[in-house]
């Protein structure tokens, strides 16, 4: 694509010594991502990440459901930052796009209306005891992830390309609204052509599908998919999506935000029950993966140490076009060898049920 | 497939989607009255309409919907019509509205 | 001291120039770039009447020609005193400015006209309309250019099928700080979407607009012909963004507002209809001289009334674009005025 100008939407990335939020739904649909980001900053790049079992939900979700009230989020959020403060950490690395919206936009009521801080503050401690230093520095985790982007070339096993025609993989990138879309200045390259993912790819090998409906919300929404009956549109918006990116033959989806990247994935499956509808060149679904799987292959992890055996759309075509080694009859096994159960067939999956893990069971 | 009750549906697109669209009636209609294109959405029309004072016609959005080949319900819509013409009168365009109401009727019946 | 400075050597400074000379002044016009003329020379043609600008210049051109107006090019004016200090009254009855030019040279003069113009509003600021992203995205600026270089067509030298116009890009818009209505602009894409229909009898055109403002002699009689007999569709709604199909087109977004509902549409060719920014050298400009600006960037005016172009600053006048979009025939008619006031101005001195 002809663009120079994300250069112009650059925010300040600290290099080291994090302290990590994590997200709260991340751990139960892409369950390694989290342990493969620390894996990437500890192993990979070593960094100082601390990982801290105190830390709680920011209460996004409640909050933009309007169930939870600004105040008990600010004061939550306050708590994350006490933990970090007195964990000794001045920079946080977010998992979440919810999350780390929502600390940004606290961060800025606060700047903006500075009584609001003082009442968090009095709140935390009259709940708590606890207080607080104001973050000097609050990225995404794709943000750090993008940061060591040449770092992470350099240690790579594999670049994005067809392993055997060495063609570039056509990537669509999926970018969470709340990482760019409520301050362009927080997220790299702004809000319209965020470059964060698309400047993984890129210095991956991978090639980015831009396609008409790029910027479009994956639908997720908050109290849109909460409640049942709203469900409709909340899947239509990831329809239009899908139906958008489809004419490109794309290899895979990567997402940096835990909403999309599950609904991506999850919603295939609903689409291909509900309407016989499915948008991948195989007549199957379109992989979903996370930037810290994409960063993962590339480094040379295994899918299933990664837990990529947890996707709704199986992965192994993506791993099969990368060339990457990989024991099919693992893919079901967990961490000690035992098997962990496997999903019904799917019109979105691509294998048949003759695994070899049935032969094992 | 389909045997899944999820208890939603998906909901439809309600967005305007000029490439499929068919504009070709929208056309002969324009090229038999060049002036329907005129409209510069005054709503004098409707609001000196007999019928739209009573049901919810609007004359002014119907025959722009019919203009950016949306037709399902305009015939059905024009029938409100009295035909008394007074929209005619008050038109700055000068457009032949009572002519229009009458085309659409025409031509727009099968959808 | 019968030497005055123009400041710009568009339309408005080039008949203030012709104005002042034939008052029996001796007018010098000081032009940054290459050539008298400004943005008018890059113009096709001139609403409502199509009038060639080629024709319009030529006269302007000529004008200055046979006044033997004094005309310094690529020279830019970087203060109106020498050492920085504000002018006032008393230097003005002293003998007038001393007007800092480029390149270290002191120019004396009775009184100067400001006529420096606007810029056109940059539409790659306005990210989500891809311009210099896509290929087939362009400006109203874009098309004259087009239009004078002997055709209108896309990059890869076809004709479009489908073209669309986006009003107001770069005007009443806070995101990109410009507040203001740029008035021209509807009536250039209503001109511009006429030319079109001409060039390609067959296209679909479209014009997205917030309001149409055709305040000119003959505009909404233009906008009707268009509506009417050039087949050019006006649909109300603000393109929301702009992207990339498949096969190389873009597909915009907009809400039909007249009917409530979105709306999306494939296009060949985009074209954005670029507003009128204030001129960047106002805000230094009203800086040395000590002269006000307008909230818009623009240079204020004494009084939008009876002082369209006095400045409030001693000897200090100001013609066209410099303090609001305008019209090439309204900065004619400022730029014969602002040479009135300065005649009047130096009248009273004398006196």
């Amino acid at each position: 694509m002809k663009r120079s100008s994300w250069k112009e939407y650059q925010k300040e990335i600290a290099d080291d010594r994090y302290y990590y939020a994590r997200s709260c739904i991340r751990q139960n649909f892409f369950p390694g991502s989290e342990t493969t980001f620390l894996r990437i900053m500890r192993e990979a790049l070593g960094k100082d990440i601390f990982d801290d079992p105190r830390h709680t939900s920011c209460t996004g979700i409640g909050y933009h459901s309007d169930i939870v009230p600004l105040d008990t989020t600010m004061a939550v959020v306050a708590r994350q930052f006490a933990l970090a403060t007195e964990a000794g950490y001045e920079n946080i690395a977010v998992s979440c796009i919810t999350s780390f919206g929502l600390y940004t936009e606290i961060l800025e009521t606060w700047h903006e209306f500075p009584e609001t801080e003082a009442r968090a503050r009095e709140n935390l401690f009259k709940a708590t005891g606890r207080e607080f230093v104001i973050p000097k520095n609050i990225a995404h985790t794709s943000d750090l992830v993008f940061h060591n982007r040449e770092k992470i070339e350099e240690l790579a096993v594999r670049r994005l390309v067809d392993a055997r025609t060495g063609e570039p993989l056509r990537i669509v990138e999926h970018i969470g609204c709340h990482y760019a879309k409520i301050f362009p200045k927080s997220g790299i390259g702004g809000s319209e052509f965020p470059y964060v993912l698309a400047g993984m790819v890129e210095q991956w090998g991978g090639s980015v599908v831009d396609y008409p409906e790029r910027r479009h919300c994956c639908g997720f929404g908050f109290r849109n998919y909460l409640v049942q009956a709203n469900r409709g549109f909340s899947i239509a918006n990831s329809r239009k999506k899908l139906e958008s990116m489809a004419p490109y033959k794309p290899d895979m989806i990567v997402a940096n935000c835990p909403g999309c990247a599950m609904f991506l994935d999850k919603w295939q499956y609903a689409l291909a029950e509900m309407e016989n509808s499915t948008y991948g060149a195989d007549g199957r679904g379109i992989p979903v993966l996370t930037y810290e799987e994409m960063a993962g292959l590339v480094l040379g992890y295994d899918p299933w140490e990664m837990g990529m055996q947890m996707h709704q759309v199986d992965v192994e075509p993506v791993l099969e076009r990368l060339g990457v080694k990989y024991d099919p009859a693992a893919k079901f096994l967990g961490r000690a060898g035992k098997y962990i159960g496997a999903p019904g067939e799917a019109a979105v999956n691509s294998f048949s049920g003759d695994r070899i893990y049935r032969i094992r069971q | 497939m389909g045997a899944i009750n999820f208890g939603y549906t998906v909901s439809a697109a309600r967005a305007i989607d000029l490439d499929r669209n068919d504009l070709g009636p929208a056309r002969q209609i324009a090229a038999e009255m060049p002036e329907f294109a005129a409209c510069i959405a005054c709503g004098g029309c409707t609001a000196t309409c007999t019928a739209g004072a009573l049901t919810n016609f609007n004359f002014r959005m119907v025959q722009t919907l019919v203009r950016r080949g949306e037709y399902a319900g305009a015939w059905r819509e024009m029938n409100k019509c009295m035909l008394c013409g007074k929209c005619r009168l008050v038109c700055p365009r000068g457009i032949n509205t009572r002519g229009v109401v009458r085309l659409i009727k025409r031509k727009l019946g099968d959808y | 001291m019968k030497r005055v400075i123009v400041i710009g050597g568009g339309p408005a400074g080039m008949q203030a120039a012709v104005a002042l000379k034939a008052a029996g002044l001796e007018p010098v016009i000081v032009e940054r770039s290459d050539a008298l003329g400004g943005k008018l020379r890059d113009w096709h043609n001139l609403f409502p009447s199509a009038t060639p600008a080629r024709e319009v210049l030529d006269g302007l051109r000529k004008a200055v020609e046979m006044a033997r107006v004094e005309v310094l090019l690529h020279t830019e004016v970087e203060g109106l005193t020498p050492d920085g200090s504000k002018p006032s009254v008393e230097v003005a009855l002293a003998g007038g400015h001393a007007v800092q030019l480029s390149g270290g040279r002191k120019l004396e003069a009775a009184a100067v006209v400001v006529a420096s113009g606007f810029d056109v509003f940059d539409a790659s600021l306005k990210e989500e309309y891809g311009y210099r992203i896509y290929d087939n995205v362009f400006t109203t600026v874009d098309v004259e250019r087009m239009l004078n270089e002997g055709g209108v067509a896309l990059a890869d030298g076809s004709a479009p099928r489908r073209v669309a116009f986006v009003h107001c890009v770069g005007s009443r818009d806070e995101k990109v700080n410009q507040k203001h209505c740029s008035k021209v602009c509807c009536v250039t894409a209503v001109k511009q979407a006429m030319e079109m229909r001409a060039l390609f009898p067959e296209a679909d055109i479209y014009n997205f607009y917030m309001d149409i403002r055709m305040f000119g002699p003959g505009y909404e009689e233009l906008y009707q012909r268009a509506q009417q007999e050039s087949r050019v569709n006006f649909i109300r709604g603000r393109v929301s963004e702009a992207s990339p199909t498949i096969d190389g087109r873009i597909q915009i977004k907009a809400e039909d507002t007249l009917v409530g509902r979105p709306m999306k549409m494939s296009v060949d060719m985009l074209v954005l209809a670029v507003g009128m920014k204030a001129g960047s050298s106002c805000e230094k400009f009203a800086r040395t001289a000590d002269a006000a600006l307008s909230p818009n960037g623009f240079l204020a005016p004494a009084d939008l009334f009876s002082g369209c172009v006095a400045s409030g600053v001693p000897g200090v006048f100001y013609a066209g674009a410099a303090t609001a979009p305008k019209t090439i025939g309204e900065s004619l008619a400022e730029g014969s005025m602002a040479a009135c006031w300065v005649v009047e101005y130096l009248d009273t001195l004398a006196k």
